[in-house]
């Protein structure tokens, strides 16, 4: 097997398709890891993984140490409900404070873009971005990729709808650079407030009319949408967004024939989806959540123990 | 020997004055921090140098000798930023940069809205390395709410008010301040950002911020902000200055404003017209967090063509101190700002006059007898009988950017390690060497 180019993996913004690929055929072997009896393997027995959380997340965080603890590596978790941040220490000294401990590897969730970069500049660990800001989310855009390249044997050429709030959504953008790389085509769709700025330059088909956005395609990526979003006035109600931008089985007669539906959760059922809609045959939302273990699981050992160029 | 009736000559220079249309050879003399006289080279006055001492003696050859620079738009951060910069350290990193006279933003703590804090810093301000402008709140506590008393900071030295940091989000209190400030003939400094429009922007807003997912500032909030205060402008009569025009919309405004006879005057920063906002993704330098916030190409190169035709009337360095500890963090967390001081004349060189943009009578014109114009100075100008605030430039001289060098007490600068071209040679304070 290959190397990654890169040490870290802090988006997939630039990453090849060859890396991807790696990464993609990597996850197979450790898919049948997790379906043995035995869930284990020893292959990082001796790293010790962090997983700092800044941002509260549950499945993330539990499938990133699912991940690790698979893999045999030591964890540990730091959150801030738990950390030095609220008594004012700089995320430098608090970084190099547990980089004295000898730890390995950083799995990095923060409100901000750019954090995990910002590790790699005071840190020697390989960092993996488990979600900066509004900015990416590269983990999650690969199970993503691997649980459409499972069922259907490519990317390239496919037709990915990304529906929700494009604005706010790391996930969104780790796709649609994921999702061009490797050769599918990405539409986008969501209320026009919700559509950031010259949004048309990620080079996707960019819709307001979920129907239009629906039409001929083959897969279907459903995001959260937060409630918050409506406080802001970002838009009028749930019951407007329902009406407008909702999957319901009504619109799924736009798709191609053997269309998937897919969701990152957790989903708030009856407004971006219905249940019919998420619980259908089409659905392969549970399968995301297992297969975003073993994606995790195949960055951790290709990324581990790769130094910087030199050492 | 040395000369009684002189105290100090600058001999060889090339002399550009703008407010005087004067650009030739010339010798310069100086006595009890005055300029005596000008004078071109003659065997006359050859001879009378026989009477200088050594030490009285600036030999500018190959060196433009220019008015002392005017910076109308710093940040001191005393009182109440102590650890960012100071008066003291704010001057002397003036005098490295050939600003003879600076202008410090009233956005301290406490604020610059009463007397006290005018007459606090002008103390302060008394042994520094540069001359210190005072500028005044327009509202108290910059709380855009009432207007500070305005009155009261004229009589004491105030030449501009301003909210610096914030723009005056209501419009009946800019008018009244537009329309109060006439009794003095002041001008109103305003930071032209609509506060909903950039609520909780920390970049452009544009394909850069999209594509990182961080919430922009966009153009559109500068040129609404500039539109409005334009038509108050005209509405009342006031004097309105935009300050760090950032944006092409701000600045076909004034253009337009000025056409008509609105009597509104604009300031450039260099990182306005060097920097867009695709630097960010490069290094989340927290140094170029900025407000307003870097721009696309296209904007930069409309604040260009503002300073090349006029439409911009200063060239200012918004020189905003603040300490590593507080730059060394997260993009979006970083307070906003960079320093300036020591690297304007070096940018303006290197990325205005170098590129054909500016002749150095037009760099200097926005940085000495535009600034004294806008805020009636007596400086800014070698005329005889002024104040002998002079700076030396070595136009061509070549160098690096060292933080270690930095008199600020701050380095939260984009540009460390950047090779420019035109250099401070000496910085003449009322007739005394202040930087060499």
């Amino acid at each position: 097997m290959g190397n990654l180019q890169s040490r870290h993996l802090l988006g997939l913004e630039g990453v090849s398709q060859e890396d991807i690929m790696l990464i993609l055929k990597t996850t197979d072997s450790f898919r049948e890891v997790i379906e043995r009896t035995i869930k284990k393997v020893p292959t990082l027995r001796g790293i010790t993984v962090l997983n700092l959380f800044y941002e509260p997340s549950t499945r993330t965080r539990i499938s990133f140490e699912l991940a690790e603890k698979r893999l045999s590596a030591d964890t540990i978790n730091f959150s801030t409900s738990t950390s030095s941040v609220k008594k004012g220490e700089s995320l430098r000294d608090t970084v190099q404070n547990i980089e004295a401990m000898k730890i390995d590897m950083v799995v990095v969730r923060h409100s901000s873009t750019g954090v995990p970069y910002y590790l790699t500049q005071c840190m020697d660990a390989n960092i993996i971005n488990a979600g900066d800001g509004a900015h990416e989310h590269p983990t999650q855009a690969l199970l993503d990729l691997y649980t459409i390249w499972k069922k259907y044997g490519k990317l390239d050429g496919l037709r990915v709808v990304l529906v929700g709030d494009v604005k706010h959504s790391r996930v969104i953008r780790s796709n649609i650079w994921g999702l061009k790389t490797m050769g599918a085509s990405v539409a986008l769709c969501g209320p026009a407030t919700l559509l950031p700025y010259e949004v048309e330059e990620f080079g996707c088909d960019v819709y307001t009319n979920i129907d239009e956005a629906l039409d001929g395609a083959d897969v279907v990526n459903v995001m959260r949408i937060q409630l918050e979003r409506q406080q802001l006035g970002m838009f009028p109600s749930r019951r407007e967004y329902t009406n407008l931008f909702g999957i319901n089985k009504e619109r799924l007669k736009l798709l191609n024939k053997n269309y998937t539906i897919m969701h990152p959760g957790p989903m708030n059922r009856g407004v971006e989806i219905t249940s019919e809609v998420a619980d259908g045959k089409h659905s392969v939302i549970l399968e995301q959540v297992t297969n975003g273990q073993a994606v995790r699981m195949a960055v951790l050992y290709l990324l581990s123990g790769r130094k910087e160029e030199g050492e | 020997m040395a000369s009684k009736k002189y105290d100090l000559v600058i001999k060889n220079g090339r002399v550009i004055d703008p407010a005087l249309g004067f650009g030739k050879d010339a010798y310069v003399f100086i006595k009890d921090g005055y300029i005596k006289k000008i004078v071109p080279p003659s065997a006359a006055v050859k001879r009378e140098l026989k009477n200088f001492d050594e030490r009285q003696i600036v030999d500018a050859h190959d060196k433009l000798v220019v008015p002392g620079l005017i910076d109308m738009h710093v940040h001191l951060r005393e009182p109440g930023y102590e650890r960012a910069e100071t008066v003291a350290s704010g001057c002397r990193a003036a005098a490295a940069g050939g600003f003879t006279s600076l202008c410090c933003m009233p956005n301290t703590n406490p604020c610059i809205d009463n007397q006290e804090t005018v007459k606090f810093v002008q103390d302060r301000a008394k042994s520094a390395d540069a001359h210190v402008y005072v500028i005044g709140a327009i509202t108290k506590n910059i709380a855009g709410e009432e207007l500070s008393e305005i009155g009261d900071l004229f009589n004491i030295g105030v030449v501009a008010v301003t909210d610096d940091g914030h723009y005056v989000q209501n419009p009946e209190i800019m008018r009244r301040a537009l329309e109060y400030t006439k009794m003095f003939d002041i001008p109103v400094l305003q930071h032209a950002e609509d506060v909903y429009l950039c609520a909780g922007g920390v970049m452009n807003e544009s394909f850069q911020s999209t594509r990182l997912g961080m919430k922009g500032s966009p153009a559109v909030a500068e040129e609404i902000a500039v539109l409005r205060d334009i038509a108050l402008c005209r509405f009342t009569g006031g004097r309105l200055h935009i300050q760090h025009v950032s944006t092409r919309g701000a600045v076909e405004a004034i253009r337009k404003a000025k056409q008509e006879g609105v009597n509104v005057t604009a300031e450039a920063c260099p990182h306005h017209f060097i920097f867009t906002d695709d630097e960010i993704a490069k290094g989340f330098n927290t140094n170029l967090r900025v407000n307003p916030p870097l721009r696309t190409a296209e904007d930069r190169d409309a604040v260009i063509e503002g300073l090349i035709d006029g439409t911009i009337d200063c060239i200012a360095s918004d020189h905003a101190p603040h300490s590593e500890e507080d730059k060394d963090c997260e993009f979006d967390l970083a307070p906003a700002g960079m320093i300036g001081l020591e690297t304007t004349l070096g940018l303006v060189k290197t990325y205005l006059i170098d590129k054909g943009y500016l002749s150095w009578a037009d760099a200097i014109r926005k940085m000495t007898s535009n600034p004294s114009k806008i805020l009636k100075l007596e400086r800014g100008t070698l005329e005889e009988g002024k104040i002998a605030d002079i700076t030396i430039i070595d136009p061509d001289k070549k160098w690096t950017v060292d933080a270690n060098k930095f008199r600020s007490k701050s380095k939260n600068s984009p540009y460390i390690g950047w090779k420019l071209s035109g250099k401070v040679f000496k910085t003449i304070l009322e007739g005394k060497i202040v930087f060499e």
